[in-house]
């Protein structure tokens, strides 16, 4: 009697341990580098978090964890705290995720905008910000009259200088006057710093403002001073509602909730994603009618023919600025000169910080 | 580059506009520390001010009570470290810097509900002037009135410490605790009084950055500015006008470097920002190397803790 008795406790010991591991406490955890308050970088990131979270799936996150040594502790901490799908959001945890993927081989690592896949159970995500890019570069070309677009940048890194080049190739198609101006900011953000740099660069003479930082701060000061300006990250319309043609969208969540319930049925399997337009990772808010209905139409058509890859944002002949031919004609560039881009194309003025 | 006189005009307004916050957290930290006390709490006490002027602002819709309020709590959040130090006899340097850690981590909790809200436009004064006089109207007009205020208070503090009786009183307490508690001033009330003027500076700073500056509430939104502050306090030796020099360098190399950049003068950009802070170093190194006015100027108990022997 007390044998059976002690069979049936380990047995339902057993069945609950087991039904445990399975997807009863499935859990996704996200790092983030920013607060989610950000209203930019992160705060997209915490929308998709919150539409897995909708799709019935459990969730947790950690912000603000800095680059470096503490990222590879919250990941970690995550991985044995019962996380089974782990989202790290920043370039700078590429090296602590691929680290600890290595001890945990049984919990799923997705690290956005990285290349390193040392194992198996990590993947990597990241979005084609470069297409919308092509369309801010038609609008901007169509639209300033002082020919002069100014661009507040981050830091030199491929994802930044590519949505430099991008724009500058599609504004100069529409119009062959125009001069790019950068002000590098080198912070992701600082709303004072971001508003001065903005504010500069309208003192020089841009009625074209975009930023590849991630404050409102930049359109705010371009609605006051009566330029053009575009989102960033988010829809920013609201804060500069005169000013911004249109903004790009990061739209994480598809991709959150497709990549959680794959990990959670187990259908989970590496990859590498690299998406756009055409899946929606990369949107466009409402165009500004500002900007007049034929120019609306002429860019709602190019983004329906980047979306379906009958316009690439890098069809060659395209120049570096010493002249040099990077794409020759009739070719575009492929993902892995995408990928290390590290040179401006003609047109672009200044050099890039070494 | 334009070099038309207007343009510059335009240019030493925004760099004015740029030295405003620096200017009234510093100027707030200096009577804090001539009174003896090392508030390394700036930065926290500025973000408190940031996010609380901004969701006045936003709940009641007005612009005097949101800047009466930022300084109100900028004034609560220094109590703090008001009792700490002052009543608890806690250590300076560490009770400066946890009020730093808690202010942002506060602000970021309050801040939660108040995150993509536009700002409201703040009146700025003689907008017209600015447009029609060519570069004495956008230097001198077109602004907000705490600009004026900022610009107004490093003559202010230099006056008040140096040609009033309670400028005397808190220099004495700076100078020695024991020896102004001997004849008969009361140093904790005056320290008090001090801190909370300060918190009320530093507050109001922050209002500046979230009501005019950029009208918005961001996370960290002050970005450093605080430790700016403190540090400009330091390398002013204590003495107010240096301050608003060191403010306006400052914020006049970080503006110009960013037209620099615009330009597209071929000049490495890290060095360009890094600029500001070297420049503004070297200068203030420079015009206060005088060591007998840097002996008189600094408060010789500064960071001590001072207790009454009963």
């Amino acid at each position: 009697m007390y044998k059976n008795f002690l069979r049936y406790i380990i047995s339902v010991l057993f069945f609950l341990g087991v039904s445990g591991q399975a997807n009863a406490d499935f859990k996704v955890g996200f790092v983030y580098v920013g607060p989610t308050g950000d209203h930019g970088w992160t705060y997209q990131h915490d929308e998709g978090r919150k539409a897995v979270e909708a799709a019935g799936i459990k969730t947790t996150y950690v912000e603000s964890v800095p680059e470096g040594a503490d990222a590879e502790r919250v990941i970690r901490q995550l991985a044995q705290s019962g996380h089974d799908l782990i989202f790290t959001t920043s370039f700078g945890y590429m090296d602590p995720t691929n680290k600890v993927a290595k001890d945990f081989p049984n919990v799923k690592f997705e690290h956005a905008t990285g290349y390193k896949r040392e194992h198996s159970n990590v993947s990597t995500y990241s979005a084609r910000f470069y297409e919308g890019r092509t369309l801010l570069g038609h609008m901007a070309g169509k639209m300033t009259k002082t020919n002069v677009i100014g661009y507040i940048a981050s830091f030199p890194i491929p994802e930044v200088i590519r949505g430099i080049n991008a724009m500058t190739l599609a504004a100069q198609k529409v119009n062959p006057d125009i001069k790019t101006k950068i002000v590098w900011v080198f912070t992701w953000y600082d709303p004072g710093k971001e508003s001065e740099a903005a504010q500069a660069l309208i003192d020089q003479g841009a009625d074209v403002i975009m930023q590849h930082t991630d404050s409102t701060a930049p359109v705010q000061v371009a609605e006051k001073a009566g330029v053009w300006s575009f989102g960033q990250a988010s829809d920013m319309q609201r804060f500069a509602p005169k000013s911004i043609l249109t903004s790009i969208i990061d739209d994480w969540a598809p991709y959150y909730v497709e990549r959680s319930i794959a990990a959670r049925d187990g259908t989970w399997k590496q990859q590498d994603t690299w998406h756009g337009l055409k899946e929606g990772m990369v949107a466009m808010a409402p165009y500004n009618s500002a900007m007049g209905s034929d120019l609306v139409k002429e860019v709602e058509q190019l983004q329906k023919d980047l979306a379906s890859g009958k316009t690439h944002s890098f069809t060659g002949p395209i120049y570096d600025q010493k002249g040099n031919i990077l794409v020759a004609e009739g070719s575009v560039a492929d993902d892995g000169m995408l990928a290390g881009m590290n040179v401006y194309v003609k047109g672009v003025e200044g050099d890039i910080p070494q | 580059m334009s070099f038309d006189l207007n343009f510059i005009g335009i240019l030493i307004g925004a760099i004015m506009a740029s030295s405003v916050p620096l200017i009234l957290a510093a100027s707030g930290e200096l009577i804090t520390e001539r009174s003896g006390v090392l508030n390394l709490g700036v930065e926290g006490m500025m973000i408190i001010g940031a996010i609380s002027g901004f969701a006045l602002m936003v709940i009641s819709d007005n612009l005097f009570l949101a800047v009466i309020g930022s300084m109100t709590s900028g004034l609560i959040i220094s109590i703090i470290f008001g009792v700490l130090t002052q009543s608890l006899l806690t250590n300076h340097v560490a009770t400066g810097l946890a009020l730093t850690i808690f202010g942002i981590g506060m602000s970021a909790m309050i801040g939660k509900n108040f995150v993509g809200i536009p700002g409201k436009e703040f009146p700025l004064l003689f907008v017209n002037l600015k447009e029609n006089i060519p570069f004495l109207g956008p230097i001198l007009f077109g602004h907000s009135v705490i600009l004026y205020f900022a610009f107004l208070l490093p003559f202010l503090t230099n006056y008040f410490l140096k040609k009033t009786k309670i400028g005397l009183i808190i220099r004495a307490v700076g100078d020695s605790p024991t020896s102004a508690s001997n004849q008969g001033i009361n140093v904790i009330l005056v320290r008090y009084s001090c801190i909370l003027y300060g918190g009320a500076m530093c507050g109001l700073a922050g209002a500046y950055l979230s009501l005019i500056y950029t009208p918005q509430w961001i996370e960290n939104m002050t970005g450093g500015r605080g430790w700016i502050a403190l540090a400009l306090v330091v390398f002013a030796t204590w003495s107010p006008i240096k301050v608003l020099i060191g403010a306006l360098i400052f914020g006049g190399i970080t503006i110009s470097q960013l037209h620099m950049q615009a330009v597209g003068l071929r000049i490495p950009v890290q060095l360009l920002s890094a600029l500001p802070y070297i420049m503004t170093i070297i200068v203030l190194v420079v015009i206060s190397r005088d060591s007998r006015k840097i002996k008189l100027n600094t408060p010789t108990s500064l960071g001590q803790i001072f207790y009454k022997e009963k």
